[in-house]
C-alpha cells in the first residue's frame, strides 16, 4: 500500500454517470468513478458486471451511450476530439495478452514508441532492453510471442503498455488467462509498476492482490458501481449485501 | 543421457513397424491394380487404335515440342506479369474496400461493383470484348497487341479473385489484435499496415498460391486473340499434321509447370496449419 498522497486539484480519470449498452443489454448503467494521481484502483465483480467494458470505454476502444469520462480535465467522450491522441496517453494490458505474432518481443515493445511517438529504433530498443532486462526477459528479446509462456507473454505485454510512458494504466483481468503458477510473476510486475508511482485502474479477480496493493477497490454489479473504499473496508467490512454474497462465493472458490 | 528403452516400448515400436510395412504393400499393390485396369480398360477400348494414332504420335511430338516450347515461353512471361499485377492490383482493391469514412463511399461501392462484375463474369467473354471491342475503338495510344490485351482481360479478372481472398484474409484477423494496435496509439491505417495487413498476407498465401496454379494454365486463353502461345502454336500444328498430339504435347507441358506451383502450396497449407496446431497428432 502506498502512503496517501496530498490531495491533488484534479484527478487523472473522472469518470461520470456512464452508460453503455451492446444491443439491448444494459452493461453500465451510470458509473461514477474518480482515479488519483500514483493510484492504482482495483475493479472487482462477477464476469459480466461491466468492469471491461467500463475500461473499453475509458481508453475509447467503445463509444459511451451516456454520461462523460476526463483524463487530466480533457472530455474525452468529446467526439471532437482525436482519439488516437487520447489513447496515446493510456496503456492497456488485455487478458489474452494480445501480442503481435509477427513480430519479435522486442519488435512489439518498440512499434508504438517509433511509430506513434516518432522515438528512433536504437534509442526505442535500447529502452525496450532496458525495461525487458528489469523483468528478467532480455534474452527472449528476438522470441515471438508464441514461443513465450502465459506469464512471459503477460509481463512483455505490460512492458509494451510502458513503453510509451502513459498517463494512466489500464490492466483487464490480466491474471485471469494464465495458469495459477505463472499468476505471481505477473501481479508482481503490476506491483512493482504500481510502487513506481503509475496511476493504474485494474479489473481482477485477484482478492488478495487487491487487499495488499490496492488504495481503493470498486465493487461492481450489474454495470452499477455499488460500494467503493479502501480495501480493508470492502474487502474486510462490506457494506453492501451483495458485496457480501460476492466475497463469500469468492472466499469458497478459495480465492481470498 | 538417454535412459534405455522399456520393454513396453520396444512392443510398441516394433508392433507400430510392422503396421508400417504392412500399409506400404498394400498401398503398393492397390496402386499396381488400379493402374492396371486404368491402361488395359483403356487400351481394350474399340477405338483405341485409332485414338492412339491421332492422339499419342511420337514423331508428330517430337516435331511440335520445340515449337510448343516456344509459345510456352510467352505463357511464362505473360504468368510473371500477370502474377506480379494481380497481387498489386487485388492488395489495392481490398484496401480500398476496407476503407473507412463517407469521403470514400464511392470508391468503395466502385470497388464492390468492381469485383461483383469480374468476379461474374467468364473470361473467355471478357478475352472478346477486351481483345476485339478495345482494338475496334481505334483511340490513340491504347495498346492493340494481342498479348497485352489478353493478359490485361486475365489481370482484370484475377485481380477480382484475388482481392476477395485478401479482404477475407484481413477478416480474418481477430479483432483483439486491431484492438491492441488502436489502445497503443496506431492510427486506423498503421494498425492495417502494420500489424493486420502482414498477419492477413500470412493467412492467404495458401489460397493465393492455389490462385497461382490457376493462373498459370489459364494464360493459355490468350491464344484466342490470336496470340502465338502454346496452345495457338499446338492448334496450328495440329491444322497442318492432322494430328491432334500437339494439344496433348501442350497439355503435358502445362501439367509439369503446375506442379511445383502445386508442391509449393501444399507445403505453405502445411507450415501455415503446423504454426497454428503446434502438437498433436491428429
Amino acid at each position: 500500500m502506498t502512503d496517501p498522497t496530498p490531495a491533488v486539484e484534479q484527478p487523472v480519470l473522472r469518470v461520470r454517470n456512464l452508460v453503455k449498452s451492446y444491443g439491448d443489454v444494459p452493461v453500465l448503467r451510470g458509473v461514477d468513478l474518480d482515479v488519483d494521481e500514483h493510484r492504482v484502483v482495483t475493479l472487482i465483480g462477477a464476469s459480466g458486471s461491466g468492469k471491461s467494458t467500463l475500461l473499453r470505454c475509458v481508453d475509447l476502444l467503445e463509444q459511451v451511450d451516456d454520461g462523460q469520462v476526463w483524463l487530466d480535465g480533457q472530455d474525452v467522450t468529446d467526439p471532437r476530439v482525436d482519439a488516437d491522441a487520447v489513447r496515446r496517453r493510456i496503456g492497456v494490458v488485455f487478458q489474452a495478452y494480445n501480442l503481435f505474432p509477427h513480430l519479435s518481443v522486442l519488435d512489439n515493445i518498440t512499434l508504438a514508441p517509433r511509430r506513434v511517438h516518432g522515438v528512433d529504433r536504437a534509442e526505442a530498443e535500447e529502452r525496450a532492453v532496458a525495461l525487458l532486462d528489469r523483468i528478467g526477459l532480455a534474452g527472449r528479446a528476438r522470441a515471438y510471442p508464441d514461443q513465450l509462456s502465459g506469464g512471459q507473454a503477460q509481463r512483455t505485454a505490460i512492458v509494451r503498455a510502458l513503453a510509451v510512458q502513459p498517463r494512466l494504466l489500464l490492466l483487464d483481468e490480466v491474471t485471469s488467462a494464465l495458469d495459477p503458477e505463472l499468476v505471481g510473476e505477473v501481479l508482481a510486475l503490476v506491483r512493482e509498476v504500481a510502487e513506481g508511482g503509475m496511476t493504474i485502474l485494474m479489473a481482477t479477480h485477484e482478492m488478495g492482490f487487491a487487499r495488499s496493493a490496492a488504495d481503493v477497490v470498486c465493487f461492481l454489479e450489474g454495470g452499477v458501481l455499488l460500494e467503493q473504499g479502501p480495501p480493508e473496508q470492502v474487502l474486510v467490512d462490506p457494506q453492501h449485501e451483495r458485496t457480501r454474497q460476492f466475497l463469500r462465493r469468492v472466499v469458497a472458490a478459495g480465492r481470498l | 543421457m538417454v535412459p534405455p528403452v522399456s520393454e513396453v516400448e520396444v512392443a510398441r515400436r516394433s508392433y507400430r513397424r510392422s503396421r508400417q510395412r504392412r500399409s506400404t504393400w498394400v498401398a503398393v499393390a492397390s496402386t499396381l491394380v488400379f493402374a492396371a485396369v486404368l491402361v488395359v480398360g483403356t487400351v481394350s477400348a474399340p477405338g483405341w487404335q485409332r485414338t492412339q494414332e491421332s492422339f499419342l504420335d511420337p514423331g508428330v511430338a517430337r516435331r511440335a515440342l520445340p515449337l510448343v516450347l516456344e509459345g510456352l515461353w510467352l505463357n511464362l512471361r505473360v504468368l510473371v506479369v500477370a502474377a506480379v499485377c494481380v497481387l498489386a492490383l487485388g492488395l489495392v482493391v481490398a484496401l480500398l474496400r476496407t476503407l473507412r469514412g463517407p469521403v470514400w463511399a464511392p470508391v468503395r461501392l466502385l470497388m464492390t461493383l468492381y469485383t461483383d462484375v469480374f468476379r461474374g463474369m467468364p473470361l473467355i467473354v471478357l478475352l472478346y470484348i477486351i481483345g476485339f471491342g478495345v482494338p475496334g475503338l481505334r483511340l490513340q495510344g491504347v495498346p492493340t497487341d494481342k498479348v497485352v490485351l489478353g493478359a490485361t482481360a486475365i489481370i482484370l479478372i484475377y485481380s477480382a479473385y484475388v482481392a476477395e481472398v485478401f479482404r477475407a484474409g484481413i477478416e480474418s484477423v481477430h479483432p483483439s489484435q486491431r484492438a491492441a494496435a488502436r489502445a497503443l496509439g496506431l492510427t486506423h491505417r498503421q494498425t492495417t499496415r502494420l500489424v493486420v495487413l502482414p498477419q492477413a498476407v500470412r493467412n492467404v498465401t495458401p489460397p493465393l498460391l492455389n490462385d497461382l496454379v490457376a493462373l498459370q494454365k489459364d494464360v493459355g486463353l490468350i491464344s484466342v486473340l490470336g496470340a502465338i502461345d502454346a496452345v495457338r502454336q499446338a492448334q496450328i500444328l495440329s491444322a497442318t499434321t492432322a494430328n491432334f498430339t500437339p494439344y496433348i504435347v501442350a497439355a503435358v507441358l502445362f501439367v509439369l509447370l503446375a506442379v511445383p506451383t502445386a508442391r509449393l502450396a501444399d507445403w505453405a497449407t502445411a507450415r501455415a496449419r503446423r504454426r497454428q496446431q503446434a502438437g498433436g497428432l491428429l
